[in-house]
């Protein structure tokens, strides 16, 4: 019996802004690299909170600057978040990431270090996160449609398997979920050369696919051709990827294109953490491959849930979003099954199919969804790297 | 449940297929299944070819064009014979 997504609910938590969120963190958000210790403090003072120390947020400026402020803010502001405490060197930037995360409704309060020391603000902030948390865990779960989460998706450590069995799984997973009405978005402007041709077709309007390609142009000349020594032939296809039997980019990236299925097309072409605005449906967004890096950039673009498809066995996480690892290949299964959460082997056997796979992992979805903690959640992955356009001032 | 297969093909225009069992040695008479229609026929692998790595569905010369997916994915920069294993070390990416 196929299962019928579309009135299925899970029971997630409904934010002051209407978005449905799957987990409750409490925050304790860092403005720039040189608060990540009183952040760390605060949040063993206080259990139930999460700090997320990073390394940028100093001296940063223009399109970098812009990208690093949009990615803080959309962090504190995803829906998996309950409320935030903010802590920077100084009051300015502080105001900005802390004034942007309020625009969701929820609690924020924010600290800064100069003038008051380490000291006096981890005694501060610890006050303030301690009522967030009593506050946070009284907040009741409610029944939501599945198609309210926003689930995002990249692969890693490929190999020849992910574009055979779990690449496809996503795919299938999207063609099922994105006509009932979720927001859904792909990514890794690198992982499409080769593939960029069949990705511009899949655009749902002119305006859409203009934006994909004038992406993958400006990629590929300010990025690849500007800084290239040699060919990518050892970063792309990665050396993982070439141990797994990918032997060139385009095979990559055929491979990559998978998971957006048969029949979605993409309505936006958006910018690293730039939210979606044009309603449900797919988005690609312009990331790196690399697997911290774009779960990151999806997450602050408001994503609750990560798909994770991988051949090899990447096994990143992240601090907020829940990433679903799905693969296909027998041997990664054999060798390290703690990091995977759907095991779509059998599509390889050919006693599973690809609609099956895809059922499989809408279950471990709504799973997920309803609290089910990921196998990157149990082994405490929280990779938190954010993308750098060029050097600080 | 058939016998398992030791060898996927995408498309019927593909000239590589993909080993999906572990430990396939030289002389293998393999059940190769393309996923697209899923038609089978044999292929004898005439070397040990990792999981997840190409094997030729045909002989292949140097310059031939390597298709997977039913799209063009590189060339071949070596020969291969019909059996055999092809990766870096006889095809390339036309990009870079």
């Amino acid at each position: 019996m196929p299962l019928d997504a579309t009135n299925v609910t899970v029971n997630a938590w409904r934010r002051e802004n209407g978005r449905v969120g799957v987990r409750n963190h409490v925050l304790i958000l860092p403005v720039d690299d040189i608060s990540n210790a009183a952040c760390e403090a605060v949040a063993n003072n206080i259990k139930g909170t999460m700090a997320i120390p990073h390394a940028y947020g100093r001296l940063q400026f223009g399109a970098d600057l812009d990208l690093h402020f949009r990615t803080i803010i959309g962090t504190g502001a995803n829906p998996n978040v309950a409320a935030v405490v903010v802590i920077g060197i100084e009051p300015g930037w502080t105001k900005i990431i802390a004034d942007g995360i309020r625009k969701t409704g929820k609690p924020v309060a924010e600290f800064s270090i100069e003038q008051n020391g380490d000291i006096a603000t981890i005694a501060a902030a610890s006050h303030q996160a301690k009522e967030f948390v009593h506050w946070a865990t009284e907040l009741q779960k409610e029944p939501c449609p599945v198609s309210d989460l926003w689930v995002s998706t990249k692969c890693g450590e490929s190999d020849t398997t992910t574009g055979l069995s779990s690449c496809p799984t996503v795919g299938n997973m999207y063609d099922k979920l994105i006509p009932a009405g979720l927001y859904g978005c792909f990514g890794e402007t690198s992982e499409i050369t080769g593939a960029e041709h069949i990705c511009e077709k899949r655009a749902a309007n002119p305006e859409a696919a203009e934006k994909f390609m004038a992406i993958f142009k400006e990629y590929s000349e300010n990025v690849i051709f500007a800084n290239q020594t040699d060919d990518l032939s050892d970063s792309q296809p990665t050396k993982g990827n070439i141990l797994g039997g990918l032997t060139t980019i385009e095979e990559k990236a055929l491979g990559n294109l998978e998971k957006i299925g048969r029949e979605c097309t993409y309505i936006d072409a958006l910018q690293a953490a730039e939210s979606p605005e044009k309603g449900p449906g797919l988005y690609f967004m312009d990331t790196s491959s690399a697997a911290a890096e774009c779960v990151v950039l999806m997450a602050a673009a408001g994503y609750v849930i990560h798909t994770f498809p991988t051949g090899q066995g990447n096994v990143v996480g992240n601090p907020i979003v829940p990433v679903i690892k799905i693969s296909g290949n027998p041997r990664t299964l054999r060798t390290m099954s703690e990091h995977i959460d759907v095991d779509v082997t059998g599509v390889l056997r050919r006693d599973m199919t690809i609609d099956q796979a895809g059922d499989s992992l809408i279950d471990m979805i709504i799973r997920t969804a309803n609290g089910r903690n990921t196998a990157a959640e149990a082994l405490g992955h929280r990779e938190f790297s954010m993308t750098k356009l060029y050097r600080s001032a | 449940m058939g016998e398992i297969p030791h060898l996927l093909v995408h498309d019927t225009t593909d000239n590589v297929g993909v080993v999906v069992v572990e430990g396939l040695t030289a002389g293998t008479d393999m059940l190769c299944v393309v996923t697209h229609d899923n038609t089978d026929f044999r292929l004898t692998a005439k070397a040990d070819i990792p999981i997840g790595h190409k094997v030729a569905l045909k002989d292949m010369a140097e310059g031939d064009t390597v298709m997977k997916y039913g799209e063009d994915i590189g060339k071949m920069i070596g020969a291969a014979e019909k059996g055999g294993h092809v990766h870096t070390q006889n095809c390339k990416t036309k990009r870079w």
